[in-house]
């Protein structure tokens, strides 16, 4: 056998492996749409039926129709969105301190920052709900956002960024008498464009998929996010008669972060490339 | 005007003191007062009584704790071997920049942008015994279904299925962005040695993911520990506790039964275990950056 098509023997090999795995990797959410198609007096009987039709967009209409579920996609890109804002701004300041600025204790700040890479959340959740009790947080805009921003990791890749940027551009602007926060603000943050679309795509994400600290802090029906919205309806699981109704819901919720990761696809791989090279 | 660059002052802190607020309040804070609080018996209702270790002393005699530590730890070995080598394999078979590799790396991707929330909804649907497709599969063929979800042996292993289904995409991009790296010119001398496939993956690509193969290991079993969503949503932790993990210990204890005092102390030995993997991957980081 001749070296080409040796080659093109493997290359068939690679294709249907990857078809087949591409499959079975697809067929959950192939059945949750088909299931989401379904009348869900048809789907008592048998969820077998969903294979075949009649299919009816009926459940979709009634997601329509239902205002909690748009108030829970609403409440979700309120929070994602201002914790992103947050993130990027507090991590910005803080990694051109770190980076280019001379304070007293800023080395022993920097890895005492550090050390919060190492904190899980579950170490600190239990307090921390305490303290928003006190301060009545809880079931509150603020109550969803602050502890995101907390978050080490932005700080660390932005310190690192900015690091990375030549001494030569600041100390050329600070000649030309501009102030700290203009070099800051017209001359690095611009360069930084590529570390912001990174932590703004991680940091979106997980505050959109965030489950356990809205299941705690958000306990009304009317402050839920998405998350925490889809977890209070298949809690009465068995007693649902929805089913197909329910994976409407479930095909609605992933709609907004599919699409989002879709359209930014090429720079969740750049993001992931970029962290790993870190 | 150079020496203002230099100058050591006080008000540079001002750039970082906003991130630091936020950590001190959010994270330190809690942190420490949570290790304080795992010194008492505390309920909700402020009621507070210093009892030294005796919460730890108890976690060691809680047949339920016991049982939780001893799951996450199954979870754990479950899922970490799959998550480091299935990744692997598709990152290689991945490799190219064609359209179609972008396809597939979309479609492996995809399921990690979803919320637990819906991972377990769809899981469900898949897993249960009236009406999920596994059943229904189970039945055309002429067999009874598997109670994937019902029976204490099984529980773990559908969890377990369910997470690396949800998982695999970000240790594929991880890979994919190692064998990025590994340098072209050496493939060309292999091409030229005409050294066959599988001997290229075993004495270059292997070796050059060596490092990238550890780090997702590591990173994984830190990720694993902290399984909570898929049970508490899909079992709450049954059969008889067969699928409780320790933050699921934790969050009944805590958010449940409100003794607070008791989950903090739980809370504390599931951060000395992650703390301790955290100091391995950061040793196995920094021993690269040395040699290299």
């Amino acid at each position: 056998m001749s070296h080409a098509s040796h080659k093109s023997l493997r290359n068939t090999l690679v294709l249907v492996t990857l078809i087949v795995l591409g499959f079975i990797m697809l067929i959950p959410l192939i059945w949750t749409v088909l299931l989401s198609l379904k009348a869900n007096g048809e789907l008592m009987r048998s969820t077998a039926n969903a294979f075949h039709g009649p299919y009816t967009l009926e459940n979709y209409i009634d997601i329509l129709n239902n205002s909690s579920v748009f108030r829970w996609l609403m409440n979700s890109v309120i929070v994602s969105g201002l914790t992103t804002l947050g993130v990027l701004v507090l991590s910005s300041l803080a990694g051109y301190g770190f980076a280019r600025l001379d304070f007293p204790g800023r080395d022993k700040l920097f890895l005492f920052v550090l050390f919060g890479l190492a904190i899980p959340e579950q170490a600190v959740i239990i307090t921390r709900h305490q303290l928003f009790t006190a301060l009545h947080l809880h079931n509150s805009y603020p109550g969803l956002i602050l502890p995101g921003l907390a978050a080490p990791f932005g700080v660390f890749l932005m310190t690192q960024y900015f690091r990375a940027i030549p001494k030569e551009l600041d100390e050329a602007a600070l000649l030309d008498n501009a102030s700290r926060f203009q070099v800051f603000w017209k001359v690095l943050l611009p360069l930084t464009l590529p570390a912001q679309a990174t932590l703004g795509i991680f940091t979106f994400l997980a505050s959109w998929n965030e489950y356990w600290w809205p299941l705690i802090s958000a306990t009304r029906s009317e402050m839920f996010t998405l998350t925490v919205g889809l977890a209070a309806s298949q809690i009465n699981f068995a007693q649902t008669s929805g089913l197909g109704y329910l994976m409407t819901q479930a095909v609605f919720a992933a709609t907004p972060i599919l699409v989002v990761y879709i359209i930014f696809q090429k720079y969740i791989v750049k993001a992931v490339s970029g962290a790993a090279a870190r | 005007m150079g020496a203002r660059a230099a100058s050591r002052q006080w008000s540079n802190a001002l750039f970082v003191a906003p991130y630091l607020i936020a950590y001190l309040c959010l994270l330190i804070f809690p942190l420490v007062s949570g290790m304080g609080l795992s010194l008492f018996k505390a309920d909700l209702f402020g009621g507070r009584e210093f009892v030294g270790l005796e919460n730890f002393a108890r976690l060691f005699k809680d047949t339920v704790f016991l049982q939780s530590v001893a799951n996450t730890f199954y979870f754990v070995l479950l899922t970490v071997p799959p998550l480091t080598v299935i990744p692997l394999f598709l990152a290689l078979l991945l490799n190219r920049s064609d359209r179609t590799a972008a396809i597939f790396r979309g479609v492996f991707f995809s399921s990690s942008v979803l919320s637990v929330t819906i991972v377990t909804l769809i899981w469900r649907m898949i897993l249960m015994t009236e009406g999920g497709l596994a059943a229904n599969i189970r039945h055309a063929m002429g067999f009874d279904a598997i109670p994937f979800l019902s029976d204490p042996n099984l529980v773990m292993i559908s969890m377990a299925i369910i997470t690396v289904w949800w998982c695999l995409g970000l240790p594929m991009m991880l890979y994919l962005s190692a064998l990025q790296q590994v340098p072209q010119d050496i493939y060309e001398a292999a091409e030229l040695d005409n050294s066959g496939w599988f001997r290229t993956l075993w004495s270059i690509t292997l070796p050059a993911l060596s490092r990238t193969v550890i780090l997702v290991a590591i990173f994984q079993c830190v990720l694993q520990f902290q399984l909570f969503g898929q049970p508490q949503l899909i079992t709450q932790g049954g059969p008889n506790g067969a699928s409780r993990p320790i933050v699921l210990f934790i969050f009944e204890v805590g958010f449940r039964r409100w003794d607070i005092g008791y989950a903090a102390a739980a809370s504390q030995i599931l951060f000395g275990i992650i703390l301790l993997a955290t100091l391995i991957q950061y040793f196995v980081t920094s021993r690269k950056q040395v040699s290299s």
